[in-house]
C-alpha cells in the first residue's frame, strides 16, 4: 500500500494531468458534485455521490459514430471517432466501478462495440473508499463492499493522507509514475477506517434489503404482477432515473441530415419515453405501466438470467434520490416481494 | 391537519360523494412521498400522508384521472389551485369527475436545501416550534424553517385558494412576496454576463424532460420535441446550444399560462432554476399588460390571447434598452 500526503494530493494531481486529461468529482454551480476536468486550483469533493454517474466516460450520451458524404451516385465514409486519448478519472465510488462490470458485459461481449471498448481502454480508474454512506445506499445487497472498491487503483482518503492500493497493470504503472510523491505505507488507518464505515453500512436503513425474491424467478410471474399499476401510476414517463442510473445502457441510433452530409448518430434513450423501441410497425409497449415495467423487468429479471445471476443495478441510491415522484427500484422490488408474503 | 384530511377523505369515500381520492403516498424514508390515488379507506389508514414533504403538484393528474369513471377527490395546497384553475381554463380536466378540497399549507421542505448544508443521511425528522430537528445516520442537526423551505415557499405569492368545492382551515390571502428580485437582478445584468449565466445554468442539462412533463402548462398529448415525425425530434443535441433553446421555446410556450407553481424547478435533478425564465415572461407580461395571475380565475382572456389598441408596441424591447 503506497501513502500520499495530503498537502501533496495537488502535486499528484498536477502529476497525472500533465500527461492525460484527470477527472474528478467536484462541486458545480448549483452546489452538486459533478465529475469535471482537473486543473490547477480545481478541489477535489468528495461529500457524497455526483449526480450523473461516471458511465458518461465510457458511454456518453450522445457521440458521433460516422459521417457520410453523398456526391452524386457515391457515398464517402467519413471516420469521426474521438475515443482516442488516454483518461483517468479519480474518486469513483465502488458502486459506480460495479458499473463499468455490467456495461461491460453490454458492449463488450459479442458483437464487441469498438467505440465503449476504446474507451475502456484509454481510462484508468482510482476508485475512493466511502466514508459516510448515504441513507439511500444499498450497495451491499449486490454484493458490493464500499470501503474495498474495484477500479485499477483503490484509494481512501484519511485525516491526513490518501493510501493507495494498485489493482490492475495500469494501476501500478499509473502509481510507479507519481512515485516520487509516495511512500510504502501500513495500512492500519485504512483498516481503521474500513471498520468504522462498516458500522455505518450496518445502520443504513436499507441495510437489509434483499435480492432474493428475484433470484431463478420466473419473469412470466413477475410480468404479470397486479403490482405494476399502482407502482406506475404515478410515473411522469421522464427520463430522469434512467439518465442518472448509472448502468442503463439503451440507446437509439439516428442519422442526422446537417445539409452539408449526414451524421450518423448515437444517443441515451429510455424506455420511459414514448418513442423508446419505436419501429416500422409501432410502439411495442403503448402505456406507461409497460414502459415503466420493461426498465424493472431489465434490470431485476432479464440481465440476471442472461449474465449467471448479476443483477442490473448497484445500489447507488440516485434514482431514489432524483425521481420527482419518489418511485425507485427500491420500492419496486419491496412491493413486488410483499405481494407474496 | 394529515388526520383531518384521512377523515375527511374516508368520509367522502363513504358517503358517495368520490369513488376515490388523490393524495399524497408515505414513502421508504420521510421525505420520499409519491403522489397515489387511493381507492378504500383502508388504503387511506395504511398510507395516506400529508406533512412538510408532499411538495408535488397533483393538479395535472387530474387530465388523467377525471376522465375516469366515477368523481375524484383531489387535495388542492393554495397554488395547486391556480394550476387547476388553469387547467379547467384550458378544458383540460373535467370539472363534473372533481371533487376538489383546499388544504393549508405552511411552506415544503426543499431537500436540496439540507443537504446543501451538509445534513447527509436522514433518517427522521421532527418539528420544534421554528425548527427542524434533523436526525442522521451521522447526529442531530437544528435546522430553521426557513432555511429548509424551497425557494417557491420563501417567496410564495399566494395562500389563497382559487377554487375548490370544499375548503379544510382557513382561506389565506394573495402575498406581496419577492419572486422577482432574482429576474430583477438578472435583467441588471449586461446582455454579455446574462448570456453567460443562462449559458452556465443550462450546460448542465441532461434533457431528462422532468421539467416538461411535470409542468400542468405542458399538457399537449405528443410534444414536438417527441414526436420523430415533426422533423424537430430531439433525442440528442446537435451543439451545445440546442437544450438552451429547449427551454426557451418551452418557456415561450407556456408564457401566460404559467402560474409559477415552480414544479419545473423542484424536479429538475440539475437544479436549474428553469422557474426564473417562466418569471421573466410572468413580470413582462404584468409590465406590459397590467397585472395578470394565470390560474386566478377560468373566465378572463388572457393577455397573449387577446389584441387590443392599448397593447404595448414591439418597440418597447428597444425603449427599454433592448438590442436590435
Amino acid at each position: 500500500m503506497k501513502k500520499l500526503s495530503l498537502a501533496n494530493l495537488d502535486a499528484f494531481f498536477a502529476k497525472i494531468a500533465d500527461k492525460q486529461a484527470l477527472y474528478m468529482p467536484i462541486e458545480n454551480k448549483a452546489g452538486q458534485l459533478q465529475f469535471q476536468r482537473w486543473t490547477e486550483g480545481a478541489k477535489l469533493s468528495v461529500g457524497c455521490n455526483t449526480v450523473r454517474s461516471a458511465k458518461d466516460f465510457f458511454f456518453p450520451q450522445t457521440e458521433n459514430l460516422v459521417d457520410f458524404k453523398v456526391k452524386g451516385k457515391e457515398i464517402e465514409i467519413i471516420d469521426s471517432r474521438t475515443e482516442k486519448e488516454d483518461f483517468v478519472i479519480f474518486g469513483v465510488r465502488a458502486c459506480d466501478v460495479r458499473s463499468f462490470a455490467i456495461l461491460d458485459k453490454v458492449f463488450l461481449s459479442n458483437p464487441v462495440d469498438t467505440y465503449y471498448k476504446s474507451r475502456r481502454e484509454h481510462g484508468t480508474i482510482i476508485s475512493l473508499a466511502c466514508t459516510h454512506p448515504e441513507e439511500t445506499c444499498f450497495c451491499r445487497t449486490f454484493g458490493i463492499d464500499a470501503t474495498q472498491p474495484e477500479g485499477d487503483v483503490a484509494s481512501w482518503i484519511t485525516e491526513d493522507a490518501v493510501y493507495f492500493q494498485p489493482q490492475s497493470d495500469k494501476g501500478q504503472k499509473l502509481l510507479e509514475k507519481c512515485g516520487a510523491l509516495l511512500e510504502e505505507a501500513d495500512e492500519s488507518p485504512v483498516l481503521r477506517q474500513k471498520q468504522q464505515t462498516k458500522t455505518y453500512l450496518d445502520k443504513l436503513p436499507l441495510a437489509t434489503l434483499s435480492t432474493k425474491h428475484f433470484e431463478n424467478k420466473d419473469q412470466l410471474e413477475v410480468f404479470n404482477s397486479e403490482k405494476w399499476a399502482e407502482l406506475s401510476e404515478a410515473c411522469l414517463g421522464c427520463g430522469t432515473c434512467t439518465f442518472v442510473c448509472p448502468t442503463c445502457q439503451c440507446y437509439d441510433i439516428r442519422d442526422f441530415d446537417t445539409g452539408k452530409g449526414i451524421k450518423r448518430f448515437r444517443c441515451w434513450d429510455s424506455c420511459m419515453y414514448s418513442d423508446f423501441t419505436k419501429m416500422a410497425g409501432g410502439q411495442p409497449r403503448l402505456t406507461q405501466l409497460e414502459r415503466f415495467r420493461q426498465r424493472f423487468m431489465h434490470k431485476l429479471v432479464y440481465f440476471p438470467i442472461n449474465n449467471d445471476g448479476e443483477f442490473g443495478c448497484v445500489g447507488c441510491g440516485r434514482c431514489l434520490k432524483k425521481c420527482p415522484i419518489s418511485m425507485n427500484i427500491v420500492k419496486v422490488m419491496k412491493t413486488l416481494e410483499g405481494e407474496e408474503k | 391537519m394529515q388526520r383531518i384530511m384521512a377523515e375527511k377523505a374516508k368520509e367522502l369515500l363513504q358517503n358517495g360523494t368520490v369513488n376515490r381520492v388523490l393524495g399524497w403516498k408515505k414513502g421508504e424514508f420521510v421525505y420520499d412521498i409519491t403522489p397515489a390515488v387511493f381507492n378504500n379507506t383502508e388504503e387511506i389508514d395504511a398510507e395516506f400522508v400529508y406533512d412538510d414533504f408532499c411538495a408535488n403538484n397533483l393538479s395535472k393528474y387530474l387530465i388523467k384521472e377525471s376522465r375516469k369513471e366515477g368523481k375524484v377527490l383531489v387535495f388542492l395546497k393554495p397554488c395547486d389551485t391556480y394550476s387547476f384553475n388553469q387547467l379547467l381554463k384550458e378544458h383540460r380536466i373535467w370539472r363534473d369527475h372533481v371533487y376538489a378540497v383546499g388544504i393549508p399549507c405552511d411552506g415544503k421542505i426543499d431537500l436540496d436545501c439540507l443537504k446543501k448544508q451538509d445534513i447527509q443521511g436522514i433518517v427522521g425528522i421532527e418539528t420544534q416550534n421554528d425548527n427542524f430537528i434533523i436526525h442522521t445516520l451521522y447526529g442531530d442537526h437544528t435546522i430553521a424553517k426557513e432555511d429548509a423551505l424551497a425557494e417557491r415557499c420563501l417567496n410564495c405569492k399566494s395562500k389563497k385558494h382559487v377554487i375548490y368545492d370544499e375548503l379544510i382551515g382557513r382561506d389565506g390571502e394573495v402575498l406581496d412576496s419577492h419572486r422577482f428580485d432574482m429576474v430583477e437582478k438578472i435583467e441588471a445584468m449586461t446582455p454579455d454576463e446574462r448570456f453567460a449565466f443562462w449559458r452556465g445554468e443550462f450546460s448542465r442539462c441532461i434533457r431528462c424532460n422532468a421539467c416538461r412533463n411535470v409542468c400542468p402548462a405542458c399538457s399537449c398529448e405528443n410534444c414536438v420535441f417527441d414526436n420523430p415525425k415533426s422533423g424537430i425530434a430531439n433525442k440528442a443535441a446537435a451543439d451545445s446550444f440546442e437544450e438552451n433553446m429547449f427551454h426557451i421555446i418551452r418557456a415561450f410556450h407556456v408564457a401566460g399560462r404559467c402560474t409559477d407553481c415552480g414544479e419545473c424547478s423542484r424536479v429538475c435533478p440539475q437544479n436549474i432554476p428553469l422557474h426564473l425564465l417562466n418569471r421573466k415572461f410572468i413580470k413582462d407580461i404584468n409590465e406590459f399588460y397590467g397585472t395578470y395571475q394565470a390560474g386566478e380565475d377560468t373566465e378572463s382572456r388572457a393577455p397573449l390571447n387577446i389584441y387590443n389598441t392599448e397593447d404595448v408596441e414591439p418597440s418597447i424591447v428597444y425603449k427599454k434598452g433592448g438590442n436590435h
